[in-house]
């Protein structure tokens, strides 16, 4: 990254913030000053949603957004490289994997930014270490057991609201950036319900391991309570019958539910297996479309919901997958890839750079041209108005993909 | 110091699983310098219970990377899992069986301490040898243990010491044998770290035969300071000179106490057992004695200050009221669910354990698993068999009738660690006391 670039993202990401971030009980930190009030999408940080989908397994970046232009491109993927008249081009170096056709209406909208390039130095091309690396916001050799939205509640995001759990994990694959927070994992509201028949109120009581149990047991019923919605109307919106599309389903049906509720601020779903060590081709075609219409069908729930100006949806994945196709018709583990943000609230486009194709590390690899830290940075900064460094254990620069 | 029946019931729980009535009973009334010795002694002399899975006496499977396609690859993976699977099962009915629940905490604690995992190490072969390392010094000579810790094939995988060569160097087990095996972060500088390296060079692991071999062309000879001391270190060498440390001992002490005795080691306590560690040339057992015999360890502050881990608190269920399984491979993936999958641990650091055990999630998890146990056995699905007549009748209770208070009481006691949360609503009999008390907050408590 250029020096004047990143003097002018640094400008930026001091002079964007929003009034409704200015509430009590928010440490007078010097990146909280200078709020101006330009970005209006929600009435305060307790009312916004953030949607985590987690592309698992190891997202092929290069194949999702596709250096097309680039002659390289076509030259490490001799049998995987998508041609480019069948890419839908945004301008005249990149393009979207066909199967992402449902997201062009969003991206027309201004409301879908492409963040090229996500990676962290030293990269750990483990599927377990890696998404664990992304889900703690950690660097390379550094071991953190609190996810980063976690941390970002424990930074002045909790006394917020009354929340009626701090984060949902739709389905069976654990609480990942969540992990530490009060937040629970459901496959839909109605079971999560049925299945806190098994807690108990008590008042809190005894020494710390019991107190910690009671707290948490005292968390579910919180989250059942405000889960329970018996009088919810349904949603118009059809959402598509495979697995991400109902992880989807569930994710729209609570934000319609909280209308009057404490809400819940953070979503964690997930899509996949992108692991495409062989044959992937139609693979990935068939799960980038399956995302696409669940994004989609997102989109359209929320508005029907009244929340998507108030929503920001992230994609990641734990790593890219390697540059040059191998033997097998497939890719293996990679490092740096691009990622999705979109929302009502998200200033759409192209933002940093792809990895230079002809510059590859000793392990043959990418090498990031943004840290996935600095989306995490922008979202504690401009989305919840947090101090990002006590999320990140660091600086990092945002990135200006959040409306001004 | 004489046991009674709250003292004998702690003593039980922290250094294997919580106990049965008539497990408890023998016990009490015994001095606590001898029930110490008893189950030290116990556990030196542990044997297997069980034959181990077949798949560990078998010729080694053949590495991932020597197979030819991505097929055979994929099979290798899936049976690889099984594997996997069927020796967590083994170990936790070793764990349900053992008389000397002792020794298979140790094993397990040595797993957590020197946390490797089979996702990285792709060979259950592998981790069960890894294992019988652990279990050959559970509770012998720290030192020879870090040792042969050094030098085991599945350890050298791990964290890429089998890529450490004197032309390129790795830190990566360099870095975490001073952090998390041996002396603690802040007690050692980057340097210190890359000089460890340069002594920990050379070895390779054939993962043919799973040997571990040190090639001088690949080790680095030369003189390295570390610690303040300088020398042509090599393994053994730099081992040594970490053990050397005074925070060497304190660590691993301090590891100790919290398994054993409460979240946050009083200091001074903490240094008798360090002490104990380093004057009896690191022997484990000693160190557990002089723990196990502290006032520390006996004080009320200690008791049920602990949360259950899931293996506590899936095997400890199935022991405390003496349930019989045909398979124990559900009760590896119901560990799993609750968050530790034996020979996975999350990371070098392994289970980070006490309150990170529970979160809503694995709090409903475990009230399903005892809630399922008890369905179970009304139903006797799963092959699972409890008699509840002849567990409540030393109590002076019955399944299908309310005790009065005071056999109430016997039964709670019996049941947790502490008084419990909730209420019971009047009219409850013996059977729906047992599943009512196991789905109470104070049930997660050891």
């Amino acid at each position: 990254m250029s020096s004047t670039r990143r003097e002018f993202m640094r400008l930026s990401g001091a002079a964007v913030a929003c009034s409704g971030l200015a509430l009590p009980g928010i440490p007078g930190a010097a990146w909280a000053q200078g709020i101006s009030g330009r970005l209006q999408p929600a009435a305060s940080a307790s009312d916004r949603v953030l949607v985590l989908v987690e592309l698992k397994g190891g997202n092929d970046g290069l194949n999702t957004v596709v250096p097309y232009a680039d002659p390289a491109y076509a030259a490490l993927r001799p049998t995987l490289a998508l041609p480019a008249a069948d890419l839908l081009r945004l301008d005249g170096a990149l393009g979207l994997h066909p199967s992402l056709a449902p997201l062009m209406p969003l991206w027309e909208k201004h409301e879908l930014a492409l963040l090229l390039g996500l990676g962290y130095p030293q990269p750990n091309l483990s599927h377990f270490r890696s998404i664990e690396i992304w889900d703690t916001a950690s660097a390379a050799r550094e071991y953190l057991d609190a996810g980063w939205v976690a941390r970002a509640f424990d930074a002045g995001l909790r006394e917020r609201g009354r929340y009626t759990a701090e984060g949902v994990a739709v389905g069976t694959a654990g609480l990942g950036a969540l992990s530490g927070a009060r937040a629970v994992s459901l496959t839909s509201a109605e079971a999560f319900v049925n299945e806190s028949r098994l807690a108990r109120p008590a008042a809190l009581q005894g020494n710390a391991a019991l107190a910690h149990v009671l707290k948490v047991e005292a968390g579910v019923l919180q989250a059942a309570e405000g889960l329970r919605n018996p009088d919810a109307p349904a949603l118009r919106t059809e959402f598509p019958v495979h697995g991400f599309g109902q992880a989807v389903r569930a994710c729209c049906a609570i934000v319609a539910g909280q209308k009057g509720r404490g809400g819940v601020p953070v979503f964690h779903l997930t899509h996949g297996s992108f692991d495409t060590h062989r044959g992937q081709l139609p693979t990935h075609a068939a799960l980038l479309k399956q995302l696409a219409e669940g994004l989609a069908a997102l989109r359209e729930g929320l508005v029907e919901a009244g929340a998507w100006d108030r929503t920001l949806v992230l994609t990641y994945s734990e790593f890219g997958r390697r540059a040059r196709q191998n033997q097998s018709g497939g890719t293996d583990h990679g490092t740096a890839a691009p990622h999705f943000a979109l929302g009502g609230a998200v200033r759409g486009g192209v933002i940093g750079r792809m990895p230079d194709l002809q510059r590859l590390d000793e392990s043959q690899n990418l090498v990031h041209t943004a840290d996935f830290r600095q989306v995490y940075a922008t979202i504690a900064q401009r989305w919840w108005g947090v101090d990002p460094q006590a999320v990140l254990n660091g600086r990092f620069d945002a990135l200006p993909f959040i409306a001004a | 110091m004489t046991l009674n029946e709250s003292d004998a019931r702690h003593l039980l729980t922290r250094t294997g699983f919580a106990p049965s009535p008539p497990q408890l009973a023998p016990w009490i009334g015994l001095g606590a310098e001898a029930a110490v010795d008893r189950l030290i002694d116990a556990a030196r002399a542990a044997r297997f219970m069980h034959p181990p899975p077949a798949f560990t006496g078998e010729t080694l499977r053949t590495p991932l990377g020597q197979l030819p396609d991505e097929d055979a690859r994929k099979a290798a993976r899936q049976q690889a899992r099984r594997d996997t699977l069927d020796l967590a099962a083994w170990w936790l009915q070793e764990m349900r069986d053992t008389l000397a629940p002792l020794a298979e905490r140790m094993v397990l604690f040595w797993h957590n301490h020197f946390a490797t995992s089979v996702q990285k190490v792709q060979n259950p072969q592998g981790m069960f040898i890894q294992q019988q390392l652990f279990r050959t010094h559970a509770l012998g000579s720290f030192s020879e243990l870090l040792h042969g810790v050094a030098r085991d094939p599945a350890m050298l995988i791990y964290l890429d010491g089998a890529a450490n060569k004197a032309q390129a160097p790795n830190e990566n087990f360099a870095r975490e044998v001073m952090e998390l095996f041996t002396l603690g972060e802040g007690q050692y500088r980057e340097q210190d770290i890359k000089e460890a390296a340069r002594a920990f060079s050379g070895w390779t692991v054939d993962r043919a035969d799973w040997s571990a071999r040190l090639r001088p062309r690949l080790h680095d000879g030369g003189s390295k300071t570390l610690l303040g001391r300088s020398a042509a270190f090599d393994t053994d060498g730099a081992l040594d000179q970490l053990l050397a440390q005074p925070a060497a001992a304190r660590f691993i002490a301090g590891k100790l106490w919290r398994e054993f005795v409460s979240p946050v080691p009083d200091a001074a306590a903490l240094e008798r057992v360090a002490a104990r560690l380093r004057d009896s040339g690191w022997r484990i057992d000693a160190a557990l004695r002089e723990l196990l015999l502290s006032d520390a360890f006996w004080a009320p502050a200690a008791r049920a200050a602990l949360i259950k881990s899931p293996v506590d608190l899936t095997v400890g269920t199935l022991r405390q009221f003496e349930v019989q399984l045909d398979s124990m491979l559900p009760i590896a993936r119901a560990s799993a669910k609750l968050g530790q999958s034996l020979f996975m641990p999350p990371n070098v650091k392994g289970w980070p354990g006490y309150t990170d055990w529970i979160d809503s999630t694995t709090l409903l998890e475990r009230k399903r698993f005892t809630e399922r146990l008890f369905r179970g056995v009304e139903t006797g699905a799963g092959g699972l068999r409890f008699d509840a007549d002849a567990w409540l009748s030393p109590l002076g209770a019955h399944a299908d009738r309310e005790p009065d208070a005071a056999t109430k009481a016997r039964i709670e006691f019996a049941v947790l660690a502490a008084s419990p949360v909730n209420p019971l609503p009047a009219g409850t009999v013996g059977l729906s006391m047992l599943r009512a008390l196991s789905l109470d907050p104070a049930f997660q408590l050891k």
